[in-house]
């Protein structure tokens, strides 16, 4: 920390107090009845609710059905985790080898930022279209009959596919940039010592992006959990039916359709105590990587 | 680097082998991989383009398009200025606006909160400093996705459904920005505050003066990255406004997708004109300012 400071009694306070009644009001008011109301059934005519203990999780728990939803959030957060990070690393190696060019492929490759999962989502609803999609026809001149929404693994490949999409950009910004601040004698010594290409990038490179990528893992984990929303939401026109969804998109199908106020709280604490480890562990990486950099 | 050969040592060979211009193999495979990631990720949002220049009948029986037709200005002057396509009460410009007032307010809000409290966190001695700092990075810990209902229910219970606070104050609930700035402040040089208060100058004009010039590209930065964030959402904005009065662009495209499941011929042409004017803003500023868009975002990790 910082050691010349200021010592003005109330200013500080003054400044906080936006910032400290913005997350109490909108963030631990809503966290904490969220915990609260996980204990409670709801009445579904609106008089009152009975507090239930833990029957909200333990029913949670035992529905195959979500038990169903979790298995697919797990395979789907695998997936979309795994490729949008090996072909953004791809990519990145790749940008960063060529000189010509360079700043226009880092353009074309990162721009898709900026695009909003939904509209990436509407533009997957037109590109897998069951019967003009250009993706359908690709797949089916390879024998494989695609219907969006119809079967369950063909929706599911299609959110893989588009979440993919939406996310190589983020990750290829990453590695390039921690790519390009290895040292340049660093490089030149590791061409000393081993001549192929691959065992270079293998055993040099990548222990050095390593602080990279595992930052990049829990943040695309976040993005395929939470993120993903909108892609997911439109994929499926807003009608979840027999189709795949999220964990995230199952706590406000049962919130909101549902009107099942104490389960779908039940669902958000689970959540919350998920992203609560994927972070304790993220903090325990970041101290350590202090002895890679 | 394929051009390295066995009978000289690497460090003399790799700068001395130019004046062969031989082709290098590994370097056109190189940009071929990079064409083929350009390609996956221009060629969805050209069809998309292209499909909005075409009439809907086309669309339909045709699927989507990849050349110009001649319906572009049509598309796109009916997504923007025609009411009723896909919402009754609403035209593409009016959403434009709403998103507008989100992107900017979040963003701008967001700032100035984030900066304040940085500030706070990082200058002065406060006995409740490390308490404060947990209570606001806490947050960083759950999205707005995960306490969703919970949130819908506390800003219903205010009244503020269908209002623009309703819309853009929860979003700021996250410590994201006061985190960056906690870090920006910090590599700030200390002799800095000493020499401003050896001349005697306040922890007001500290702020004003000297940090917030000195933050300038950090703000830049931080303004692309929010904008597009807000610009963004989908989940809270589809709760938060039913009145499509209230709607964004983003917000929008709901209303397109479940027009989609109900009318047999869809207005396709409309729809992506729309798509392509609800992504337009934040992929020019990410474009346009990519330098200091990739420099905010980078530095979030460090």
């Amino acid at each position: 920390m910082k050691r010349a400071v200021f010592s003005n009694p109330w200013l500080p306070i003054l400044i906080l107090s936006p910032q400290l009644a913005i997350i109490a009001v909108f963030f631990y008011w809503p966290a904490g009845f969220a915990i609260q109301s996980s204990f409670f059934l709801q009445d579904p005519f609106g008089f009152g609710s009975t507090f239930v203990g833990v029957s909200n999780y333990t029913d949670l728990f035992a529905s195959s059905e979500y038990l169903r939803v979790a298995w697919f959030t797990i395979i789907y957060t695998v997936l979309v985790t795994f490729f949008s990070l090996a072909i953004a690393l791809l990519l990145a190696v790749k940008a960063d080898n060529v000189l010509r060019g360079a700043k226009t492929y880092r353009t074309l490759l990162m721009w898709v930022y900026a695009i909003a999962p939904p509209v990436a989502g509407l533009m997957g609803v037109m590109l897998f279209d069951q019967s003009t999609g250009p993706i359908t026809e690709l797949f089916g001149a390879f024998g494989w009959d695609f219907r969006l929404g119809v079967n369950y693994w063909d929706t599911a490949t299609a959110m893989i596919i588009v979440a993919v999409w939406k996310q190589v950009p983020v990750n290829f910004i990453f590695f390039l940039s921690g790519l390009q601040s290895i040292p340049r004698s660093v490089r030149e010594a590791a061409l000393i010592d081993n001549r192929s290409a691959s065992g270079r990038f293998w055993d040099v490179i990548f222990p050095l992006l390593a602080p990279t990528a595992f930052f990049l893992l829990i943040i695309n984990i976040t993005y395929a959990l939470f993120d993903t929303f909108g892609v997911i939401d439109t994929l499926v026109k807003g009608e979840p039916g027999n189709n795949p969804m999220t964990l995230v998109y199952k706590v406000f199908i049962d919130g909101f359709r549902g009107n099942d106020l104490g389960g779908s709280s039940a669902q958000s604490v689970v959540l919350m105590v998920l992203v609560l480890i994927l972070t304790i562990v993220q903090f325990r990486m970041m101290e350590r990587r202090i002895h890679y950099t | 680097m394929a051009d390295i050969t066995d009978t000289t040592p690497a460090i003399i060979a790799a700068p001395a082998s130019k004046p062969t211009r031989r082709i290098k193999w590994g370097l056109v495979g190189d940009h071929a991989i990079l064409i083929l990631g350009s390609l996956f990720m221009v060629v969805p949002v050209f069809l998309v383009f292209m499909t909005a220049s075409h009439t809907p009948v086309t669309v339909h029986t045709e699927g989507m398009q990849w050349w110009l037709g001649d319906q572009l200005a049509e598309n796109f002057h009916a997504a923007m200025f025609e009411k009723g396509g896909f919402t009754d009460t609403v035209d593409g410009m009016r959403m434009l606006m709403n998103s507008m007032i989100l992107g900017i307010g979040f963003a701008v809000g967001k700032i100035i909160i984030s900066m304040f409290a940085a500030y706070a966190i990082v200058y002065f001695r406060l006995k409740f400093a490390t308490l404060a700092f947990w209570i606001i990075f806490t947050t960083l810990l759950l999205p707005l996705e995960v306490r969703i209902l919970p949130s819908y229910e506390v800003i219903q219970g205010m009244g503020l459904t269908n209002t623009y606070t309703g819309l853009i104050v929860p979003l700021i609930a996250s410590a994201t920005g006061t985190f960056f700035f906690r870090q920006f402040f910090r590599s700030v040089p200390e002799e800095l505050v000493e020499a401003s208060r050896i001349d005697g100058a306040g922890p007001v004009k500290f702020f004003i003066d000297i940090l917030i010039p000195l933050s300038r590209t950090m703000i830049a930065a931080i303004f692309i990255i929010m904008f597009v964030f807000g610009w963004n959402q989908y989940l809270w904005p589809t709760l938060i406004t039913t009145e499509e009065g209230f709607f964004t662009l983003v917000r929008g495209i709901r209303q397109i997708v479940q027009t989609y499941t109900d009318s047999s011929i869809p207005e396709h042409g409309q729809a992506m004109a729309l798509a392509i004017i609800a992504m337009l803003p934040p992929v020019l500023i990410v474009i346009f300012f990519q330098n200091w868009f990739v420099k905010g975002l980078t530095e979030s990790d460090k």
